[in-house]
C-alpha cells in the first residue's frame, strides 16, 4: 500500500512523490484558469457583439464612468499581484515574516480595488444608471435607451463576476495567512502559495482587459 | 386535407418537394446499405465466430489501408451529401424577382397573414398555383417558426427581425401549416392551414376582402401617432422627410449608412435608436408597446406606396397588377 | 472477509466524507439512478399523453413541463455523469495503475455540488415545474415563461460545475499518476475517450454556466440581454447556448465509445484491432464537436454561409465514428466471441449507434434539416444515439464492471433477457418516430393530427416495453448484492489492471503498485478457445483466468 514510511508529512497518500504532487497541482490550476478563461469568455463574446451593435451609444455611456478611479484601481490591482510575486518568492526562500506580510499587503490591496468599485457602483445608482426599473437617461428620447441601459447591464455582469473573484481571492489569501502563521510553508513545500499565486494573476488579467473594454472606449 | 391512408412521406405541394425528397431517398439508400451492412457483419461475426466455433482464428491487429478505406469512402459520400444539400438550400434562400410577397405576424399563439392587396387572414394561407410566393415574416413575441411540411419548408418567426421564405406551390389542395419552434403553453395549437388555389379562385378569393387595405391602415395611423408632426414631407420638421423613403441609402450617425429596407424602417419606428441620420439628433420616441408589428407593417406599405423608387429591393409584384 | 473499499468502514460518516473514489462513484451511481427514474417517469406521462390525438391526459401547461422536466433531468443529471462520474470514477485510477485521482477532495466535492444541483432542480419542480424545454430559448425563458425558470437554471449552473472538476480531475490524473510503463499507447481505450470527454466538459461547460447565469441575471432584475425589446439579441442565446450543448451531445457520447472498446475486446478474447485510430478518433470527435454548434440554426437567420461552414465540418465528425464502427467489426473478425450480457449491449450499441450516426447526416445536410429541423426526426436521431447508444454503453459497462465493483455476479440469464427487451422496446419505441418526423409532426406537441396516432401509439407501446427493460436490471442487480454469487478477481478472463486485483478492490486498489510491462489488450485469442475447449461449461465463470501478467510483482 502506502510505501511512504519515510515520506514528508504534506506528500498526499495519492501521489508516489513530492514532484507528482507539484506537477499535478500545477497543471490543475492552470486547467482550472483554462475554464474561468471560458467562462468570461462567454461574456467577452456577448459583449463584443452589442459593443459593435451599438457603438455610438456605448461610447456616450462608457463616458459616464469615472476614468480616473478605474485608472486607480487598475495601479491597485497591479501593485497587489506584485505583493502576490514577493509572497511566493518570500515562501520560496523560507522568509516567513515576509511572507505573511505579502500576503496581508494583497489582502490589502484587493480590499482597497473592491472598496473603490462599491464607491464607483453607489456613485451609479444615485445617478439612476443601474439597469432595471430605475434606469433614467437624458440626451436622448425617452428615459430607457435600450442600448445605453444594455451597457450598464454588461459593465455591472462584468465587474460584478470579476469582484465575486476578488471576493473568494480574499477568503483564498486569508486561509493562506492563516497557514503560513501555523509554519505550514518552507522552501521545500510552499505549493499553495505559488496555485492561489496563480488564481489571483488571473482575476488581475481580467481586470487588464475589463478596463480598456469598459472604460477606454473612445477617450480622444 | 387530402386523404391520408398510411403515408410514409407527406404530400409534395412546392417546387422544392421533389428535390428534397429525392436527396431524403438517396441518404436513406445510403444509410439502409451501412446499417445493413454493420448489422450483418457483426451478427454474422458474433456468430461464425462465437466461442467454442472451430474456424481459423489467424489475426491482424491493424491495418492502415484498411483505415484508409472506410476513412475514405464515408468521406466522399459525405461530401456528396453535403454539396447536394448545400445546393439546394442555396436555391431556397434564393428567392427570383417577382415574388408576390406576404406579410406573416407570429404571435403568441396564432398567425396573422396579410395579403397586399388587403385581404387579412388567421391561421390560413391563401395562396396561387404556380406564382413565386414570399413570405415576410416577423414575431410580435417569443420566436416560432412557419413550418409546411408539404412544402419541405420552415423558417424561425424572430421577434424585431424579419426573416423570409419562398416558394412556388406546385399542387392544389389543402396542407398543414404548424408552429415548429417550441414557444409555450398552446404552441401545438398554433397551427393552421395552407390553401394552394387555381390562379383564377386566387383572384376571386382575393377580391373578397373586407376592410382597409395595409396601405391604407398605415395612412391612418401614420396620422393618428401624430408621425406627420414631424416628418414633414418638405423636411422642415424635426425629423427627416419620408418622401419616397422606400429602398434609398440612408447616411447614418457614427458612420456607415444603411438602405431603407422594412427592417429599417420597422427598426425606425420600434426601435429608432438603433439607427439615426446623419445631421439629426436622436429625439424619436420609439412606438414599442403602441404599435404592434402588424401596425409597423402597415405603415411600411404605406412608404412603400409613397415611394417613387423602390428600386434596390427585391422585385416584389402585387397580384393585381400581374393579373 | 478480506478488507476491501466497501467493508473498510460501515459508519455513514465513512461515505459522506469518503475521498474513495470507489465509494464516491458508488454514491454517484445511487443519486444518477433516482434521477434517471424521475426522468424516465416523465417520459411515460407524456408518451401516454401521446397515444390520443387530443390533448386529454394533461393539461398544455404540464405537458410542456414534461418535456422540460425530462430533458434537463436526463441531460444534466444522467447523460452527462452517468459513465464518468460512476464508471470513471471507479475505474480510472485502477486502470491506470494509481491508488486514487489525483484530487480526491475535489471529487467528494463534485458529487456535492451534483447533490446541490440536483436540489435546486427539484425545488424547481416543486415550484411548479420549468415549461421552457430544456433548450432555454429566449425571450420565451427570459421574458416570457410564468415558470420557475431560475431555479431551473441555478441547478443546471451548479451541477456544471461538478462536471467541470470531475473532469479537471481526470485530465491530470491520467497526466501525472499512471503507473511506472503505463505509457499513453498501452492506455485502455476506456481512459482515452474519458480523456476526451474531460477536455469537452473543461473547455464547454464554463459557456453554459456563463450562459444560464445570463438568462438568470435577465430574469431576476428585468433587464435585457437576450430580449429584442431592450436592445437584445435571442440568436445569440442560441449561439451561447449551442457552442456547449452541441459538444455536450459528445459528452455523453463518448464514455460509452469507449466502454464499447472494452467490451468487444474482452468478449471477442482479442486487441482492438487499430488501437490508435481509435484512440485519436476520440480526440477527433471531441475538436470537431466545437467547431458544429450551428447546425442546430441553419433555419434561425444564421448566415447560409456559415450554414455551409457549420454542414460541412459536421460532416465531417462522422468519419472518426465511422472509423470505430468499422474498428470494432474488425476486432469481431477472427475474435473468440462471447455472447454474454455486457456482449449483447455492446453489439446492441453498435448497430444502433450506427443508424443514429447515419441519421445525424440527414440532419446536417442543410436542404434536408430545413424540413426536419423540430419535428420527430431529430427526436429519433438523437435518442437513437443517447439511448440507443450511450445508455446502453453505460449498461454494458455497469454488468461488466459489476463483479469487480461489487464481489458479486448478477444474473445472467436475466441480464439476457433484459438486454433483448430493451433493444426490441428501444426499436419499437423510436424507429417510428423517424418517420413521424418526415411527414411533419413537431416535437413538444401535446396533440397532433389524427393521421399520426398509429405511429405514435406504436411509440408509447414501445415505450412500455423500453420502461420494463430498464426495470429489470434495478430489480437483479440489487438482488446480487446479496444472493448473486462470489467472484474471483477476473470473472471474464479479461485484460487490464482492475483485472488483476481483488474483487471488490481494496481501498488503495492494489496490495502491490503495479509496475506495467506489456502492450494494451494482449490477449491471447487461441489460449481462450483452447481453454474453453477442454473446460467444463458449467465452470466458466470460476475456471482460472489465463496468465495475464500485466504486472510485475516483484516490486
Amino acid at each position: 500500500m502506502s510505501a511512504h514510511a519515510d515520506s514528508p508529512p504534506f506528500l498526499r497518500h495519492q501521489f508516489d512523490d513530492v514532484l507528482q504532487q507539484r506537477t499535478s497541482a500545477a497543471l490543475g490550476m492552470w486547467a482550472f484558469l483554462l475554464t474561468e478563461v471560458m467562462f468570461f469568455g462567454g461574456l467577452f463574446t456577448a459583449y463584443t457583439v452589442y459593443r459593435y451593435w451599438y457603438y455610438p451609444e456605448w461610447d456616450q455611456a462608457s463616458r459616464q464612468l469615472d476614468v480616473y478611479l478605474g485608472a486607480f484601481n487598475t495601479f491597485v490591482l497591479l501593485t497587489s499581484s506584485l505583493t502576490m510575486a514577493f509572497a511566493v518568492d518570500s515562501a520560496a526562500t523560507g522568509k516567513q515574516k515576509a511572507l505573511r506580510r505579502n500576503i496581508l499587503l494583497t489582502l490589502f490591496f484587493g480590499i482597497v480595488f473592491v472598496g473603490i468599485k462599491g464607491i464607483e457602483y453607489t456613485t451609479k445608482w444615485e445617478h439612476h444608471l443601474v439597469p432595471g426599473s430605475h434606469f433614467e437617461w437624458h440626451g436622448m428620447s425617452g428615459l430607457r435607451v435600450p442600448a445605453i441601459e444594455l451597457f450598464y447591464v454588461f459593465y455591472f455582469i462584468m465587474t460584478g463576476l470579476h469582484a465575486f473573484h476578488m471576493l473568494i481571492g480574499f477568503g483564498l489569501l486569508f486561509t493562506l495567512w492563516i497557514q503560513a502563521r501555523m509554519g505550514k510553508f518552507s522552501p521545500e513545500y510552499y505549493t499553495p502559495v505559488e496555485m492561489i499565486g496563480l488564481y489571483w494573476h488571473f482575476v488581475d488579467i481580467i481586470w487588464v482587459f475589463l478596463f480598456p473594454l469598459l472604460y477606454l472606449m473612445d477617450r480622444s | 386535407m387530402s386523404d391520408h391512408s398510411f403515408q410514409v412521406i407527406p404530400d409534395m405541394a412546392s417546387n422544392f418537394s421533389m428535390d428534397v425528397d429525392i436527396l431524403y431517398g438517396f441518404l436513406v439508400a445510403v444509410a439502409l446499405i451501412f446499417s445493413t451492412l454493420i448489422c450483418v457483419l457483426v451478427i454474422g461475426f458474433g456468430i461464425y465466430y462465437r466461442r467454442g466455433a472451430k474456424v481459423d482464428r489467424t489475426i491482424e491487429t491493424h491495418s492502415n489501408v484498411q483505415e484508409l478505406i472506410w476513412a475514405s469512402v464515408p468521406f466522399v459520400l459525405v461530401m456528396i451529401m453535403f454539396s447536394w444539400g448545400a445546393v439546394v438550400f442555396f436555391d431556397m434562400k434564393t428567392p427570383p424577382e417577382n415574388t408576390l410577397d406576404i406579410e406573416v405576424v407570429g404571435k403568441q399563439w396564432m398567425w396573422k397573414i396579410q395579403h397586399a392587396e388587403g385581404r387579412t387572414e388567421i391561421n390560413s394561407l391563401h395562396v396561387p398555383l404556380g406564382q413565386a410566393i414570399r413570405l415576410r415574416m416577423i414575431s410580435e413575441d417569443v420566436i416560432h417558426s412557419f413550418y409546411v411540411p408539404a412544402f419541405r419548408l420552415k423558417q424561425d418567426v424572430l421577434p424585431a427581425y424579419f426573416s423570409q421564405l419562398w416558394f412556388t406551390p406546385t399542387k392544389t389542395g389543402t396542407f398543414h401549416l404548424f408552429c415548429a419552434e417550441y414557444c409555450g403553453t398552446e404552441h401545438s395549437l398554433m397551427k393552421g392551414t395552407v390553401t394552394v388555389m387555381d390562379p383564377q379562385e386566387y383572384s376571386q378569393w382575393l377580391s373578397e376582402k373586407t376592410g382597409d387595405g395595409p396601405v391604407q391602415t398605415g395612412e391612418k395611423l401614420f396620422t393618428q401617432f401624430s408621425c406627420d408632426g414631424c416628418h414633414k414631407t418638405d423636411g422642415t420638421g424635426n425629423g427627416p422627410s419620408l418622401a419616397g423613403i422606400f429602398g434609398k441609402v440612408r447616411p447614418l450617425n457614427g458612420g456607415g449608412a444603411a438602405q431603407a429596407d422594412e427592417q429599417y424602417l420597422r427598426d425606425a419606428i420600434l426601435n429608432p435608436h438603433k439607427q439615426v441620420l446623419t445631421g439629426y439628433k436622436s429625439l424619436m420616441p420609439s412606438f414599442q408597446g403602441q404599435l404592434t408589428e402588424s401596425d409597423a407593417l402597415a405603415i411600411i406599405a404605406y412608404l412603400k406606396a409613397n415611394s417613387q423608387s423602390p428600386a434596390a429591393a427585391p422585385a416584389s409584384v402585387t397580384w393585381n397588377d400581374a393579373h | 472477509m478480506k478488507r476491501n473499499y466497501l467493508n473498510a468502514n460501515y459508519s455513514i460518516w465513512s461515505w459522506l466524507l469518503t475521498g474513495d473514489h470507489k465509494r464516491i462513484a458508488i454514491l454517484y451511481l445511487i443519486s444518477i439512478t433516482l434521477f434517471f427514474f424521475i426522468g424516465g417517469a416523465a417520459a411515460v406521462l407524456f408518451r401516454l399523453e401521446l397515444l390520443t390525438p387530443q390533448g386529454d391526459l394533461v393539461i398544455p401547461e404540464d405537458y410542456n413541463k414534461l418535456f422540460t422536466l425530462h430533458g434537463v433531468v436526463m441531460v444534466f443529471f444522467f447523460m452527462v455523469p452517468s459513465i464518468p462520474a460512476v464508471l470513471g470514477n471507479f475505474l480510472l485510477p485502477i486502470m491506470i495503475g494509481a491508488r486514487d485521482l489525483a484530487f480526491p477532495k475535489l471529487n467528494l466535492a463534485s458529487w456535492y455540488l451534483y447533490i446541490i444541483g440536483g436540489i435546486f432542480t427539484l425545488c424547481a419542480l416543486l415550484q411548479g415545474g420549468v415549461d421552457t424545454g430544456w433548450t432555454f430559448y429566449t425571450p420565451y425563458s427570459s421574458t416570457y415563461s410564468n415558470t420557475a425558470v431560475l431555479s431551473a437554471a441555478l441547478g443546471v449552473f451548479v451541477v456544471g460545475f461538478s462536471s467541470i472538476l470531475t473532469a479537471l480531475n481526470f485530465i491530470i490524473t491520467t497526466h501525472t499518476m499512471r503507473a511506472p510503463g503505463m505509457t499513453w499507447f498501452r492506455l485502455p481505450l476506456f481512459i482515452w475517450s474519458n480523456y476526451a470527454t474531460s477536455l469537452i466538459i473543461m473547455l464547454g461547460t464554463p459557456v453554459l454556466a456563463i450562459t444560464v447565469m445570463l438568462v438568470g441575471v435577465e430574469r431576476f432584475c428585468h433587464v435585457g440581454i437576450f430580449d429584442p425589446r431592450l436592445g437584445g439579441d435571442p440568436v445569440l442565446f442560441q449561439h451561447l447556448f449551442w457552442f456547449y450543448s452541441h459538444p455536450a451531445v459528445y459528452i455523453m457520447l463518448l464514455p460509452s465509445l469507449g466502454v464499447v472498446s472494452e467490451l468487444i475486446a474482452c468478449f471477442s478474447h482479442k486487441r482492438i484491432f487499430g488501437y490508435e485510430f481509435v484512440a485519436f478518433s476520440s480526440l477527433a470527435i471531441a475538436i470537431l464537436g466545437f467547431l458544429v454548434w450551428g447546425h442546430h440554426m441553419f433555419v434561425t437567420g444564421q448566415s447560409m454561409y456559415a450554414g455551409f461552414v457549420f454542414s460541412f465540418i459536421s460532416m465531417l465528425v462522422a468519419i472518426p465514428s465511422a472509423i470505430k464502427v468499422f474498428n470494432w467489426t474488425a476486432t469481431l473478425y477472427k475474435g473468440s466471441i462471447s455472447w454474454s450480457t455486457p456482449m449483447m449491449y455492446a453489439l446492441g450499441f453498435i448497430g444502433l449507434f450506427t443508424i443514429g450516426g447515419l441519421t445525424g447526416l440527414f440532419l446536417a445536410t442543410m436542404a434536408i434539416d430545413v424540413h426536419v429541423h423540430d419535428t420527430y426526426f431529430v427526436v429519433a436521431h438523437f435518442h437513437y444515439i443517447m439511448v440507443g447508444g450511450a445508455v446502453m454503453g453505460y449498461l454494458g459497462g455497469i454488468h461488466f464492471w459489476w463483479p469487480k465493483m461489487t464481489g458479486r455476479m448478477y444474473p445472467e440469464g436475466w441480464g439476457r433477457v433484459s438486454a433483448v427487451l430493451i433493444f426490441a422496446g428501444f426499436n419499437l419505441t423510436f424507429f417510428p418516430q423517424f418517420i413521424l418526423g418526415y411527414l411533419g409532426m413537431p416535437r413538444r406537441y401535446y396533440v397532433y393530427p389524427d393521421e399520426f396516432q398509429v405511429l405514435n401509439v406504436m411509440s408509447s407501446a414501445g415505450a412500455s416495453v423500453l420502461g420494463l427493460g430498464y426495470l429489470l436490471p434495478l430489480g437483479y442487480l440489487i438482488w446480487s448484492l446479496k444472493y448473486g454469487k462470489k467472484v474471483g478477481k477476473n470473472p471474464w478472463h479479461a485484460y487490464g489492471l482492475e483485472w488483476e486485483t481483488d474483487s471488490p478492490p481494496p481501498t488503495f486498489n492494489f496490495d502491490v503498485m503495479p509496475v506495467v510491462t506489456r502492450p494494451a489488450y494482449d490477449y491471447d485469442t487461441e489460449a481462450i478457445e483452447q481453454q474453453y475447449a477442454e473446460s467444463d461449461p458449467q465452470d466458466q465463470l470460476t475456471a482460472p483466468p489465463p496468465e495475464y501478467d500485466l504486472v510485475n510483482t516483484k516490486h
